[in-house]
């Protein structure tokens, strides 16, 4: 008997714990993503719109989901120093220059939550450890 | 009795309201007037010549000459802009496409857009830039031309503020108007460029334009 409510004492503790713990994962990503849209709408959204559909030729779309994933730890870094390179999006090129954004990292890895899961994006949160981390690595 | 004289009086009167407001359909005239007597026929008539837009000389994007005589006989959008501007400019052209797209098919309808850093955008600057935006044909015209004389034509005439600003973004700050201006050379309306409802706005009066009746062409 007391091996049977031992046992269930420590099947609801574990569930509790992984609740909560989700409501903290999910609770940060919304706190990201929330601040994140107001980050876009300031600094991104002239340029890319409002649903990240971008300008023609001119200024890339942001829902290229693979340049994105494949370029992971290098967003931080376009965000912040802007970028000069020509790249190709949904198989179009794009040549003309992004300026640079005097953002926190903080801010950073809140807009690219936002962008990363807008759009039909779904990368789910940039921390801003891993902001930090990838803006050292700059090249 | 009276109270038909009253009732002939309140429907009278709404008459002349719904007429007044008619009336006020015709867009406004912009800028400064003034008054001239001709004779005519022997008797002597005074006439209002309002502001127009002066002569000037430009180069698009084709590295065609364009001066004030090749929009003679067009209504025309005038708006102050330079290629590489990261803030309004993107919001300016998507929604001066909006009007493009709206009118492109129209005869005697064109879009002035102005560099105003003449020196980074050279004629295949420009045409770079009106290809990226899917811009063919002669109703868009991209001009560059003497910065000094740009900025003059802006202040003085088209009512828009473009003024450098070295400390903004990009190097210049300017108001992102839409300046509408008629067949006849005369400010009918600014709009904020980056503001949808107001552009929105614009496309209706270029419509309301449209159906003004044809007056004299200023020379």
């Amino acid at each position: 008997m007391i091996y049977r409510i031992t046992a269930f004492i420590a099947v609801v503790f574990g569930v509790v714990i992984a609740v909560s713990c989700e409501n903290d994962h999910t609770l940060e990503f919304k706190r990201y993503y929330s601040i994140g849209a107001e980050v876009y709408q300031t600094h991104c959204q002239n340029c890319h719109g409002i649903n990240g559909q971008g300008l023609l030729a001119l200024v890339p779309p942001l829902n290229d989901s693979t340049y994105l994933k494949n370029n992971k730890t290098s967003l931080a870094c376009y965000v912040r120093s802007g970028l000069k390179d020509t790249i190709v999006i949904n198989g179009k090129t794009f040549e003309d220059v992004m300026p640079a954004n005097d953002l926190a990292p903080m801010q950073i890895a809140q807009v690219l939550t936002y962008v990363g899961n807008s759009f039909g994006n779904k990368i789910g949160t940039v921390t801003e450890e891993q902001v930090t981390a990838n803006l050292a690595a700059c090249k | 009795m009276k109270k038909l004289v009253l009732g002939f009086l309140v429907i009278a009167m709404w008459g002349a309201c719904k007429s007044d407001s008619g009336n006020k359909m015709a867009l406004p005239i912009f800028g400064s007037r003034r008054a001239v007597s001709k004779v005519v026929d022997g008797k002597t008539e005074v006439d209002t010549i309002y502001q127009t837009i002066p002569k000037f000389g430009f180069v698009n994007q084709y590295g065609d000459s364009i001066t004030n005589k090749s929009l003679d006989g067009d209504i025309y959008v005038a708006d102050f802009f330079f290629t590489t501007c990261p803030s309004i400019c993107p919001i300016m052209a998507r929604n001066m496409l909006k009007i493009y797209d709206t009118y492109k098919g129209d005869g005697n309808f064109k879009i002035l857009s102005h560099t105003i850093d003449p020196k980074h955008d050279s004629v295949p600057v420009l045409k770079k830039y009106a290809d990226k935006l899917g811009v063919t044909g002669n109703t868009w015209w991209f001009v560059q031309g003497k910065k000094e004389e740009t900025y003059d034509i802006a202040e003085k005439n088209y009512l828009v503020a473009v003024k450098k600003d070295s400390t903004a973004a990009g190097g210049y700050v300017h108001a992102g108007y839409f300046v509408l201006v008629d067949k006849q050379k005369r400010i009918r309306g600014a709009y904020d460029g980056t503001d949808p409802k107001q552009v929105d706005q614009l496309i209706e009066d270029i419509k309301a334009l449209k159906a003004e009746p044809d007056e004299a062409i200023v020379q």
